[in-house]
């Protein structure tokens, strides 16, 4: 069984970035020996904070895309809560959304589209062959 | 049942008038014990309310008459720009929703679908959680 999920934590800003790189590597092998895989790993970077968190007002973004199962996470969590210099964390389950996108991608595909999308123009053009006209009346 | 219909139509203007079908009071009360036992041409009137006149659009309604309850048509944007997926992260396009305060916006005055409305506001509060939007906000 595999989920994808987004697990984006805070990291204090006074840790320096090799210390966070240290800190993604760890949670890289968590999820690695939890049977998962790292996606992706996205480093935000700093900004500043819609509120103060522990005291501090700005903080180191990291955004991992990781995919495994439940307890994969329940570990990976668990390190996130014990670890110091993490501040805050969410994880959400994205891969019910991808399906999701992907059905509604896959249908104004297989459509002409009259208002070019940014994401679909592009992978209906190549992927059917714009069909006749066959537009949905829409009021313009 | 042309008199029935004159006692509930006149109902509604004045109570009183529940008197000016003087010249029915013979003819209607043969068609009252349809509406009801007791008294024979109070229980025409309809009930508080009811069908008195259409639903009124609360706030900034229109005239009332035959008008739609959309006086507005304002559009959902995600629904006219197609955008499917309402992210956490894409604090830019959540700002627009939500208040000075920090507050959510209420749909019936950004004009936002309903589903789309819930999806926007689940995003608010994961992007709420994790910093990127305030609770509330100062100023």
């Amino acid at each position: 069984m595999n989920r994808l999920y987004e697990v984006m934590f805070i990291v204090r800003p006074d840790v320096v970035d090799e210390d966070v790189d240290k800190l993604v590597a760890g949670f890289e092998a968590t999820v690695t020996g939890s049977g998962g895989k790292v996606e992706k790993i996205d480093r935000l970077g700093k900004r500043r904070l819609a509120y103060m968190i522990a005291r501090f007002l700005d903080g180191n973004y990291v955004l991992l895309t990781v995919s495994g199962s439940g307890e994969m996470v329940h570990e990976l969590e668990r390190r996130l809560r014990v670890s110091e210099p993490v501040m805050k964390f969410l994880t959400v389950r994205i891969d019910e959304e991808q399906k999701r996108l992907d059905k509604v991608k896959k249908i104004r595909a297989s459509r002409v589209k009259r208002t070019p999308a940014p994401m679909a123009a592009p992978a209906a053009a190549p992927a059917a062959e714009p069909t006749p006209t066959e537009n949905t009346p829409t009021t313009a | 049942m042309a008199d029935e219909v004159k006692t509930q139509t006149a109902a509604p203007a004045t109570e009183t008038t529940r008197e000016t079908p003087a010249a029915t009071p013979a003819a209607s009360t043969p068609s009252a014990p349809a509406t009801g036992g007791g008294y024979p041409r109070r229980d025409a009137r309809p009930g508080p309310g009811g069908p008195r006149g259409e639903r009124r659009p609360g706030g900034p309604g229109g005239p009332r008459g035959d008008r739609k309850f959309f006086r507005r048509k304002k559009v959902c944007k995600f629904c006219v720009e197609k955008i499917d997926a309402i992210d956490y992260k894409d604090v830019g396009l959540l700002r627009q929703f939500v208040a000075e305060r920090g507050k959510i916006v209420p749909r019936r005055l950004t004009g936002v679908c309903t589903p789309h409305q819930r999806r926007l506001s689940a995003a608010i509060k994961q992007a709420r959680n994790i910093a990127l939007l305030p609770f509330q906000a100062h100023f």
